[in-house]
């Protein structure tokens, strides 16, 4: 695990989460909102990763793991919710979906 | 048989929880039997009691019930107190208070709301015997608060007329007024001599205070504040004239046998507090010979038969305060005593009167009944007698030693009321000559049955012969010098006597035979305003309303919307609109969600790193 100095590793996953992060708050599909929350996620993997390799420890792994089963739950209740709205609504866009006015 | 006390006030309380409990499911008959019963057993009590402890030593007698209130060295018993005075009052009570329940059985035979009438009788009686048998000045003040109550539920016994229910909120607040001050004597007495135990109480405040210091002095005048309002003298006398709004019977009971004298026994009882405070002492004195100036005033000029009879209650009341005042404590029961019979019987016959013209209470409608009544007729000249304390009746015993005493203290004190009794002969006399002489008004429908001519022939033997019965009170008052009979004192004595006389003289005059006439004196320039004045109570109603009932409703007309709930209002108002700001962010957006939460998030790490 020489070579790569921890700094860029963690500069990619900074640079990944910023992407989700502006993926969440401009896309308007549902799905794509979706996807860019598990860019934000991979992310956030990724940094754990970097650090744990660093200093030669599983704990970085371990809380991998834990991101990834998050992750997939995430998806799972998220995906179950689009299906419902695109059922109702039909459409995916979040700012038609708007019913409450305060 | 002593310890029989406690059931005293408990036979009357049964009478009334029973009768509350069923109002008017029971017949008639059956709720005037529990009504009259439970008063009767009382007064059988009270007599069985009263023979034994007549014939015994007379030695003051304590019963402890139980215990009503226990914490830190505050304790409250129920405990009751049996000396002489106590059973004076007892006798009066009961006895007086069986007599009027039999008589009110006939009066109030056509009143839907027969059982109600029984069962607040019946409470009043029991927190009228709590208020004398009392030990301690809570157990009296519970009865004192009893009583109060019982007079204001039958002041308004009728209340389907406002103005009834207003006599008797008007009764009700301003006899608080003199209670307030007594519950605030109360406390001032605890706090400094660390008991509410009546006797001991006394002890404790003669062996700590000296005469005429400020603390006995404040608590006296407290006390009497308390004894003030309750019976009805200056300058808290103006409920007792609209309180004849209630049933007569009641009147008779309430407010002119018992209620009303429980200030002058409040008085008696803790006469030694009194005489610690000679100046209230006299201040005593000098509102009895004022209240019984003003009240005789007001009754020489009134229409309505109750309220002439009201006033003077109320003049008859500041005689006894006047003879607590020049420290003649057994004249003042005995005057107390006497009252009761004269005045209730003049109540009763008074109502017997009302009962058979359809409740009409005007007197110059009235005119010639003696020929029609003739037992009233004699009842309320025996009444009247006694009354204007005309010689070997029974309030001319106890009148009579009431003003010697006074003229002991204060000639001045001595001379008012010498008027006063003057007036009294005036104004009881005209009573008796203008309903029972002159023409006949009209024939009359009702006649009275047993249950209403028994009471009136007990009481008119009572209050004709009452004067010779000797009250024991010499074991519970110091007793007065005797004064010595020289020329002065039979001076004083011939006056007293020829008073009363002198006032019936003026009454034949005027209203009998007619050599004057009252009508033109009241339209002549001078006396025509001085009589709307005595009319009016001496101005002291209107007085009141200007003073109190009147910016008290301006202010309250101010103060609609309360200017305290303005506070709690404007702080409702500000957390309503901020919640409408919040909530107007609430736009149901979730990138709008998303996006403020990362401003959030990178304004709080902007503010970690450069903090």
């Amino acid at each position: 695990m020489n070579g790569i100095p921890m700094e860029f590793g963690l500069l990619l996953s900074a640079v990944l989460f910023v992407l989700g992060l502006i993926g969440v708050m401009v896309r308007r599909n549902l799905i794509m909102i979706l996807m860019s929350l598990e860019v934000m996620l991979n992310a956030t993997g990724l940094a754990f990763i970097v650090a744990g390799s660093r200093w030669g420890q599983a704990d970085g792994q371990i809380m991998f793991l834990l991101i990834l089963t998050l992750a997939a739950a995430e998806v799972g209740v998220g995906l179950g919710l689009a299906l419902q709205i695109f059922h109702r609504f039909n459409t995916l866009d979040a700012d038609s979906v708007n019913e409450m006015q305060g | 048989m002593l310890e029989l006390l406690g059931w005293v006030p408990l036979f009357p309380f049964l009478g009334f929880l029973i009768l509350v409990l069923a109002s008017e499911r029971f017949s008639k008959p059956l709720a005037a039997w529990i009504g009259i019963g439970s008063v009767g057993v009382s007064a059988l009590l009270v007599s069985l009691i009263g023979f034994e402890f007549l014939n015994g030593t007379m030695q003051p007698f304590k019963l402890v019930l139980g215990s009503w209130i226990e914490m830190d060295d505050l304790s409250v018993p129920f405990g009751f107190y049996l000396d002489a005075l106590t059973m004076t009052m007892l006798f009066v009570v009961t006895g007086i208070g069986f007599l009027i329940h039999v008589y009110s059985a006939e009066f109030m035979a056509s009143d839907p709301s027969y059982a109600r009438f029984f069962a607040y009788m019946n409470l009043f009686v029991s927190a009228m015997l709590v208020l004398v048998l009392a030990d301690n000045l809570v157990l009296l003040y519970l009865g004192w608060e009893g009583v109060g109550l019982g007079s204001y539920l039958l002041i308004g016994f009728w209340y389907e007329d406002p103005n009834n229910g207003y006599a008797a909120r008007k009764a009700f607040v301003m006899t608080r007024i003199g209670d307030t001050s007594m519950a605030l004597g109360l406390f001032l007495l605890f706090t400094q001599l660390h008991t509410f135990d009546i006797q001991s109480l006394m002890l404790h405040a003669e062996n700590q205070w000296a005469p005429g210091t400020l603390l006995p002095v404040v608590s006296a005048a407290l006390l009497l504040g308390g004894a003030v309002g309750k019976s009805a003298q200056l300058p808290l006398q103006t409920w007792l004239p609209d309180a004849m709004a209630g049933p007569t019977p009641v009147s008779a009971l309430i407010h002119a046998a018992t209620m009303v004298t429980a200030g002058v026994y409040l008085i008696a009882r803790t006469h030694a507090l009194f005489m610690l405070a000679p100046t209230v002492q006299f201040a005593v004195a000098v509102i009895g010979a004022l209240t019984l100036l003003i009240a005789g005033c007001s009754a020489l000029v009134q229409t309505d038969i109750k309220r002439v009879l009201a006033y003077s209650t109320i003049s008859q009341i500041g005689y006894m305060f006047l003879a607590l005042g020049v420290g003649a404590w057994s004249a003042a029961i005995f005057h107390l005593l006497t009252h009761a019979f004269f005045k209730a019987l003049l109540f009763l016959a008074a109502g017997a009167v009302i009962f058979c013209f359809h409740h009409e209470h005007n007197i110059f409608k009235m005119g010639g009944l003696r020929k029609a009544m003739p037992l009233t007729f004699w009842s309320f000249m025996i009444g009247s007698a006694a009354l204007s304390a005309l010689p070997f009746t029974s309030g001319f015993y106890s009148k009579h030693e009431i003003l010697l005493a006074a003229f002991e203290v204060s000639p001045v004190l001595w001379a008012v009321g010498c008027l006063g009794a003057l007036i009294t002969g005036i104004y009881s006399f005209r009573l008796v000559f203008v309903v029972f002489f002159g023409v006949q008004s009209e024939v009359l429908e009702k006649s009275l049955g047993w249950r209403m001519s028994a009471p009136l022939f007990l009481l008119g033997i009572l209050a004709l012969f009452g004067g010779l019965l000797q009250v024991p009170l010499g074991s519970v008052f110091p007793a007065l010098s005797s004064p010595d009979r020289d020329l002065t004192f039979n001076l004083v004595s011939a006056i007293t006597v020829a008073a009363p006389l002198l006032g019936l003289l003026i009454a034949v005059l005027f209203y009998l035979t007619g050599a004057f006439s009252a009508q033109r004196l009241a339209n002549c320039r001078w006396a025509k305003p001085l009589r709307l004045f005595f009319l009016g109570g001496w101005g002291m109603d209107v007085l009141y309303d200007n003073l109190f009932v009147h910016p008290f409703k301006t202010i309250t007309r101010l103060n609609k919307n309360d200017a305290v709930d303005g506070l709690y209002l404007a702080i409702a108002w500000l957390s309503k609109r901020l919640h409408l700001l919040v909530s107007a962010s609430q736009t149901g957006h979730v990138r709008w969600y998303a996006s403020s939460l990362v401003l959030g998030t990178v304004a709080i790490i902007a503010i970690g790193l450069l903090s």
